[in-house]
């Protein structure tokens, strides 16, 4: 065992911990939040209030 | 109040980016290909071939991130050419530029993990490891630790890229400053190196062959239009930024053939993993082999990095319109990310990265990426009749239409040639892909889509309707 053998285990336990955080994130979110609140982004909305493309 | 109310309940990307991040999107992305990459051309057709395949490609990308920064400048909505080809050409064929991005960056990604390890592999190497290291864990906390940035919000995600994109680029400038004739004089051997039957080894064949590598210089700029939903000012960063990211690649890509070639022999050259990090061991700087070397390890995350955030939109608005199941489309009510597509692309990604060889991942990327750029002369001549100048409002009208629009269709099919020479089964095997995808969607997945609320811009209508 020298330090590159630790750097993996380091590596692996990295990847677990980000892994962790994303699965639990997103779980918590999804069950706080609505299906129609999560998905209400449209497209061009902004656009749409903002800018009439008229020369 | 009732409005406010309903407002309140709305999530939608954030508008929080700069003509600077935009840069580093674009930049971050392909800066990985002068590290490493672009050289297999100097192989197939030596140094004059890789040079003459660098700037055929400078132009046949400065084509691309003109139509890209006038129709983005418009469409200034996630999805990038996928949103374009839905508002100008049709369903179909936003189906297809949808999946060509997802696949092109995921596969880019895939490789950019690969080449973590590998690089990890082989500092390991040359610090007296004994064995060899797996590189399994360092690809997957790269996918991991980018994914979980791009998760938690893009202005951190692209800070992160413009940041390790400088010091990637600035790294470039140093190398050429300091081994360039009037600082170093003698070091550098064109003369010698490039004379003879090196100067052109397979005649003209050899540059049509390097052509196909020529793209690695540029791959990727047109990724910029993927922020186009999270800038503030979209109709003067996207033009700015993208403009800006082809410039600085084509004098890094100029610059990095310069000082390789000048070190290295062709042969080896040809071959060589990574020929930025190499020329900087040949310089003799202890500095140089530092800053190379960390310049590599950045560059292939930037791009990663740029590649989840391009993927992950791409993905995203195509479940936002139900070309996808809608449940793709939903946003991060406090991180506002598509956080459920950074989510469903990272075991793709690490399967890519894991289970398949790196030559077959880079050249779906690349064929997927082609398939993308056939499309935008087409999508730039419909654009520009259907909606003429005196129509729409542009944040960037790009000059000489339509030649760009042709040259680019032209250069397009000489590379088609190039590919099909080296790569002819998997393009056949990629196209029969997209065949079968265009029927899934065209035979079952088009009756879910809403056909009105899919167009959203406050275009007039077109010419001719």
């Amino acid at each position: 065992m020298d330090f590159w053998n630790y750097l993996e285990y380091a590596a692996w336990a990295g990847s677990a911990l980000f892994a962790v955080l994303i699965i639990a994130d997103w779980i918590k979110t999804d069950s706080t939040y609505s299906e129609e609140v999560l998905t209400s982004s449209r497209e061009g909305e902004l656009e749409a209030i903002t800018e009439q493309h008229k020369l | 109040m009732a409005e406010v109310s309903k407002a309140a309940q709305k999530v939608g990307l954030l508008r929080v980016l700069g003509p600077a991040h935009v840069w580093a999107l674009g930049v971050g992305i392909v800066l990985v290909g002068e590290y490493m990459g672009w050289n297999f051309g100097v192989g197939k057709g030596g140094a004059y071939a890789a040079l003459i395949a660098c700037w055929f490609a400078g132009v046949l990308y400065t084509c691309v991130a003109m139509i890209d920064s006038e129709v983005t400048s418009t469409v200034a909505a996630a999805g990038g050419q996928y949103t374009q080809a839905k508002h100008i050409v049709g369903p179909l064929m936003a189906f297809n530029v949808g999946l060509y991005l997802v696949f092109a960056y995921t596969m880019l990604e895939a490789a950019n993990a690969w080449t973590v390890g590998f690089l990890v592999q082989t500092v390991g190497g040359l610090a007296g490891h004994e064995g060899t290291l797996n590189d399994d864990p360092f690809i997957v906390l790269a996918i991991m630790f980018l994914a979980w940035l791009n998760y938690r919000g893009v202005l951190a995600t692209l800070t992160f890229n413009l940041v390790i994109t400088a010091f990637a680029f600035v790294a470039i400038i140093l190398l050429f400053l300091m081994t360039a004739p009037l600082t170093a004089p003698g070091l550098l051997q064109h003369a010698d190196l490039m004379s003879g039957q090196a100067a052109l080894p397979y005649g003209w064949l050899g540059i049509l062959a390097a052509m196909h590598f020529g793209l690695w210089y540029y791959l990727g700029i047109e990724g910029t239009t993927q922020a186009a939903e999270e800038v503030r000012s979209p109709a003067r960063s996207l033009p700015f930024g993208t403009l800006a990211g082809i410039m600085t690649l084509v004098i890094a890509a100029t610059l990095t053939w310069y000082v390789s070639v000048g070190l290295m022999p062709w042969e080896y050259l040809g071959t060589a993993g990574t020929p930025l990090f190499d020329a900087a061991r040949l310089s003799g700087s202890s500095l140089l082999v530092w800053l190379l070397g960390i310049g590599t390890l950045f560059a292939t995350l930037a791009s990663a990095n740029g590649c989840i955030n391009d993927a992950s939109r791409a993905w995203f608005s195509m479940g936002r319109d139900h070309y996808l199941p809608s449940w793709f489309g939903a946003v991060h009510p406090r991180y506002r990310t598509p956080y459920r597509a950074i989510i469903f692309l990272v075991p793709i990604a690490l399967l890519f990265a894991l289970k398949l060889p790196l030559d077959q991942i880079i050249t779906f990327s690349i064929l997927s990426g082609l398939l993308g750029y056939t499309f935008m002369p087409l999508n730039m001549i419909l654009f520009r009749r259907k909606w003429p100048l005196d129509s729409i409002k542009r944040g960037y009208v790009h000059p000489f239409h339509p030649i760009p629009a042709i040259l680019l269709l032209a250069l397009c099919a000489v590379t088609y040639f190039a590919v099909f020479l080296g790569y002819g089964t998997q393009l056949v095997a990629m196209v029969g892909f997209y065949i079968v995808a265009s029927l899934w969607f065209h035979l079952w997945r088009y009756r879910f889509v809403n056909r009105g609320a899919q167009f959203t811009m406050p275009w007039p209508r077109p010419k001719g309707y």
